[in-house]
Formats: structure tokens, sequence, C-alpha cells
């Protein structure tokens, strides 16, 4: 059974849809990257599923972890699987932190809350915690203040308090964007260690598709507010069908060439509109250049295989006529 | 800690010194003769000179500043050139009225700004919110000379319920206190709304705080997040203004006593200034300045104790 299931999933604000019917599944021990540039409804994605949206936004479908809909529980059951069974590494550790509470109190936080430890219990965890995320010299970390720590060391604050109460499910949004990219790296390869050995199902949130090839098993790709694309990282990678994902690609593959070729580095043309600009039918046809009349309307998520693609005009298939899906199930 | 507090300690006297020579300067300026004043228009030239020459007020400036200085120092205040009575008794006396007043005034403005602040901030974005922004601001736009003015219309000319002016002596505790009542709370509306308004801000950059999200991500409900990780926070801010606010609330404390004639010691400055009683009039002042200055002193070091960021620095 799925670690964590999200149906349908929408998150609203003042009558524009943010996110739209976004489903997916990550199993226990798997990782799951979501992918897409900013703006596209990854994070807003991640804080509906742990019910933490801000103020104005609001959210429907389901968002399963176990056999209860985080959605639908009532908002005091939802507290009690926040930070016990479900986790979420935020983006910047430089502000997530409380700057007035010393470091090991605030790791030791979650274990008072859902198991019960007392204070000298909870500072004796947060000192394994600690050392357990490579901090050195855990036990004077933990009597120090965040403002004390570097980026890097505070974001593994962040995951010594997620992985403290074994968590089933870990929701990172995007670990390392904040960090130097020389502590990146170090980060990154905790985390994996760490999920490794919780066995817990990791879902990534990131831009660095280098990272998902080398960490995660399944990408999940999202633009304007929906799923365009999922599929394996072996073959999302290698064979994108979705025009988005072969752009981001393209974009992304580009950085390790740097311009030696004298080509311009290639770019996804024009940017991400604003929330509830994005034009109706296929949000990605504006900037496609597969895009026909055909994509005014929003064409079905499509199951191949393992892979489901949002198009009309996959990338590296001939094209079908219109309105005929080749082999598969809708869905 | 040590460090910064000698420093700040320094600091301190420095500005206290700064600050009686511009009190002695700016009265000393001050037009007409006390001697003049005091003898009346009748006195003859000779015994308005031998007066100032009595009160040492013939003497050079330097010279009377730092005999000024001297009696403050030592304690030794001298007496009223007017009343004749000891100047360090009258303080004393004035205090017991202002004092209670200002620490009751500062109490009714807590007690009016921290629901109308965290409220207002909990339920931004709905008609409750909006209804407790706008009585903090209200509070705030209407002066204390008319606020004390509608209350005494209200509660004493109406209802009879509290006295309209005038002090009893502290012998009589119940009386007294309700005296101070409703001047107090017309110096406390005004602070409440200034606090509040404050409280408020800090509130609602708390709730959209990285750190607060963090909290609520371990499974602390909204009530428990704000109680161990908002708190704490939140009062940074509020320490500083509640420290310049009771300052404020001493300067208001002079407008209050003349609306419901305290004997305080705002009253007892207007009438040294009326009267040209230069030594009482230099004393009050210079307490008031020493007590401001001393109470940012305290808000600089409670700041430090409260803000780790802060305290390892010197």
């Amino acid at each position: 059974m799925a670690a964590l299931s999200v149906r349908d999933l929408s998150v609203r604000a003042q009558g524009l849809e943010l996110v739209r019917d976004v489903s997916f599944e990550v199993h226990s021990g798997e990782r799951v990257a979501l992918i897409g540039e900013s703006g596209s409804g990854k994070s807003l994605t991640a804080m509906a599923i742990v019910g933490l949206l801000g103020r104005g936004l609001s959210a429907s479908g389901e968002a399963r972890l176990g056999d209860e809909d985080l959605l639908g529980v009532s908002e005091r059951r939802r507290c009690q699987l926040r930070g016990d069974r479900i986790a979420l590494i935020f983006q910047d550790p430089m502000t997530a932190l409380d700057p007035t509470m010393r470091i090991g109190r605030q790791v030791g936080e979650a274990l008072r809350q859902h198991r019960g430890l007392s204070r000298r219990q909870a500072a004796e965890a947060a000192v394994k915690l600690l050392a357990r995320v490579e901090i050195p010299d855990p036990a004077r970390y933990a009597h120090s203040y965040p403002h004390q720590l570097s980026g890097g060391l505070r974001q593994r604050v962040m995951m010594a308090i997620a992985i403290s109460c074994d968590p089933d499910v870990i929701l990172a949004d995007e670990p390392t964007t904040a960090l130097d990219v020389t502590v990146q790296r170090r980060v990154l390869e905790l985390l994996d260690r760490l999920v490794r050995e919780e066995g817990s199902a990791l879902l990534l949130i990131t831009h660095d598709l280098a990272v998902v090839s080398e960490m995660c098993d399944r990408v999940v790709t999202m633009y304007g507010g929906r799923v365009v694309e999922s599929g394996s990282v072996e073959s999302m990678l290698t064979a994108p069908q979705h025009p988005y994902t072969d752009a981001l690609l393209a974009a992304s593959s580009a950085v390790s060439i740097d311009g030696a070729s004298g080509e311009p580095l290639p770019a996804i043309a024009g940017s991400v509109p604003a929330a509830g600009q994005f034009p109706p039918g296929c949000p990605y046809r504006d900037r496609c250049p597969r895009a026909s009349q055909q994509c005014t309307t929003m064409p079905p998520l499509e199951a191949v295989g393992d892979r489901t693609v949002a198009c009309w005009h996959p990338v590296g298939r001939e094209e079908p006529a219109a309105g005929i899906t080749t082999e598969g199930t809708l869905k | 800690m040590v460090r910064f507090a000698a420093h700040r300690l320094g600091i301190l006297v420095l500005s206290l010194v700064g600050a009686s020579v511009l009190v002695f300067g700016a009265l000393t300026l001050l037009p007409g003769s006390p001697a003049q004043v005091i003898l009346g228009t009748q006195a003859t030239p000779q015994s308005v000179h031998h007066l100032t020459v009595q009160l040492g007020l013939d003497k050079p400036l330097w010279q009377q500043y730092f005999d000024w200085l001297h009696g403050m120092v030592t304690g030794a205040l001298g007496t009223s050139y007017v009343s004749q009575l000891p100047i360090g008794t009258q303080i004393w006396q004035a205090l017991q009225v202002t004092g209670p007043l200002v620490l009751l005034g500062l109490v009714i403005g807590l007690v009016i700004a921290i629901p109308l602040g965290l409220f207002g901030a909990l339920l931004q974005g709905r008609a409750t919110g909006a209804v407790l922004g706008a009585i903090g601001q209200v509070g705030l736009a209407v002066p204390t000379f008319v606020g004390g003015t509608l209350l005494i219309i209200v509660f004493a000319v109406e209802f009879h319920v509290l006295p309209a002016s005038g002090f009893p002596e502290w012998s009589h505790p119940g009386s007294a206190l309700k005296s101070l009542l409703l001047p107090a709370i017309s110096l406390g509306v005004v602070e409440g709304g200034i606090i509040s308004r404050y409280l408020r801000t800090s509130v609602l950059d708390l709730l959209q705080s990285d750190y607060l999200r963090t909290a609520r991500m371990k499974g602390l409900s909204m009530g428990q997040a704000l109680r161990r990780h908002g708190l704490r926070n939140a009062m940074l801010p509020l320490v500083t203004v509640g420290g310049l606010e009771l300052a404020g609330l001493i300067v208001g404390a002079i407008v209050v006593e003349n609306v419901f004639t305290l004997p305080g010691i705002g009253t007892l400055l207007l009438t040294s200034v009326n009267n040209r009683d230069l030594l009482v009039a230099q004393d009050i002042v210079m307490f008031v300045s020493g007590t401001v200055l001393v109470l940012n002193l305290l808000v600089d070091l409670s700041y430090r104790l409260l803000d780790p960021r802060l305290a390892g620095r010197s």
C-alpha cells in the first residue's frame, strides 16, 4: 500500500485554482521527485498535504497517509500525525528555526509532543539526533542558538527535527536551494542516507534534475498547478514525453556544457505566468513549440505503462490522430 | 553582557550631564527675575536686589550651575523661593500621586492593548479584526484632555460614581485609588491604542514567520505554537515600545493631572514655572529626564536578555 496517496488535490484562493486535481502516490521506501519551475504549484501541494496552507488558501481532495485522509481528519488528529508520521523539511533553514530557543529544545520538541518524553529525555534524544545528522560536537550545538549555526548546519537541524519521530513520509521542499553550492551535495547525501535508514517514503521537491537522477525512483512533473507527466526516473529523464519535461531537461543538461559549444544556453521560452493567468486548456500551450488548436482543450492525463502524460502531442511518439488514445487505459 | 552594561551606563551618565546643561540653560533664559516675581510689582529695586543676592542669583551662571548640580548629587535640593518648603519633600509628595497614576495607566493600557492587538491580528481579514483595529485607532487619536473631560462628564457629573478632581491623602487608600482611576483610564486609553498597534504588527509578523510554521509542522497546535514560540518573539518589539511608552506616560501625566487637578509632578511643574520657581522647575525636569534615560537603559538591557542574537555582542 502506498505510504502517501494524493487524489485530486486542489488548492484554491479567492476563486483561483492554484493547484488542480493533482494525484500521485509515494510508496514506503520510494523516492518521488516533484519537479517544475517556481510557480507551478509544487510547494503549495506539499503544504496542502500537511495542512499548513497560509491564510486564505483552501484545499480539497484527498491525501491519504496510510489509511487516514489528512484533508478529512480533524485538525486535532492532523496535529497528532504531523511531525510524527509525516514531516516536512522547509526550503529556507535561515528563518525556519525559532531565533530565541536553543537548538536542542527545538529538536526534542516533536518527541516531547508525540512521545511524551521528559525534558531531560528529550534533551538527550536531541543530542543523538544531532549526531545522526552529522553535526560535529552535537552536545555543544544543542546549547547553541540558531544564529550561531551556518545555513548547512541549520538545514541538518531541520532534518533532525523531521526524522525525530521516525515518520512514514518525509516531504522535502527544495531542501538545498537556499544553501551554498558547496554544501548542497553533502546535505543531499545525508538526506539520502536518512531516508534509507528510516525506510521512509520521500517526496523531494527540486529543480535539480541531476539530484533527481541520482536519488529518486520516480518523477512527477507539475506545470500550472497540474501534474503534466509522471513516470520512472530512467524513462522520464531519457525519453520525456511532455514537451515541458523535455524543455526542463534541455535547460538543465545545458549547464554542464557551459556554453563551450558557442551556442546560446537553451532556455524555456517565455516565463511562468502569475497564478490564475494560465491559458485555458493545456496550461503550457503558450510556451509550447508543439501547441496546436487542439491544445485549447485540456488533454487528459493518459497512462501508458508506468508513464502518465497529459499532452495532445507528446514528444517521441508518432503524432496520433486527435482524440484517439494509444494503448493503455485512460485515467 | 557586563561590558555592554558598563558601556551603556557610561552613555547614561553623559546623557544625564547633557540633559542637566540643557535644563539649566533653558530655565535660566526664561525672562523675568525670580526676585521680582516673588516680591511683586510694588517692590523697591533695593529689596529686589537684596533678595537676588540672598537667592544666590547674582553669582556667575557656571557657579549657579555647579551649586545646583552639587545639590542634586548630595540630595540637598534646597528650599523653594516661593513656598519656602523644602523641594525634596514637595517632589516626594507629588511623586506619591504621579507614580501610582503612571503605573495604573500602564496597567490599564496593557489590559486594553493585549486583547486588542492580539485578537486584531488573529482575526485579521474578518469584520471583528477590523473593528478591533479601529478601536485601537480611536483610542490613539483622542487626546487625553478630551478623553479625560468626557470621562469626567460621564462618570463624575452624570453618574456620580467617581470623583471629578482632587486627591485625598493615601491614608484613605480606597478613595485615593478612586480619584486616580479616571485619570489613569484617560492615560491608559491612549497608551493602549499605541501599544495595540505595535502588538498587532508584531503578531502579524509572527503569524507569517517560518519558525511558527516549523513549530506547527512538529505537530504543535496553533495555541501551543503561539505560546512556546510566539510569546518570546512577539515580546521583543513590545519591550522596546513599552519602555518608550512608559516615558510617554510620565509626560502625559502632566496634562492629565491638570485636567483632574491632581497634586502630582505635573501640577507642581506648571505651578513652579508660573511662579518663576526656577529651582523646583529645574529639579522636576531633571528628575523626569533622568527617569526617561534610566528607562531606556533598562529597555536596552532587557532586550539583550530576551534576544540571544544580541547577547553575545558588546
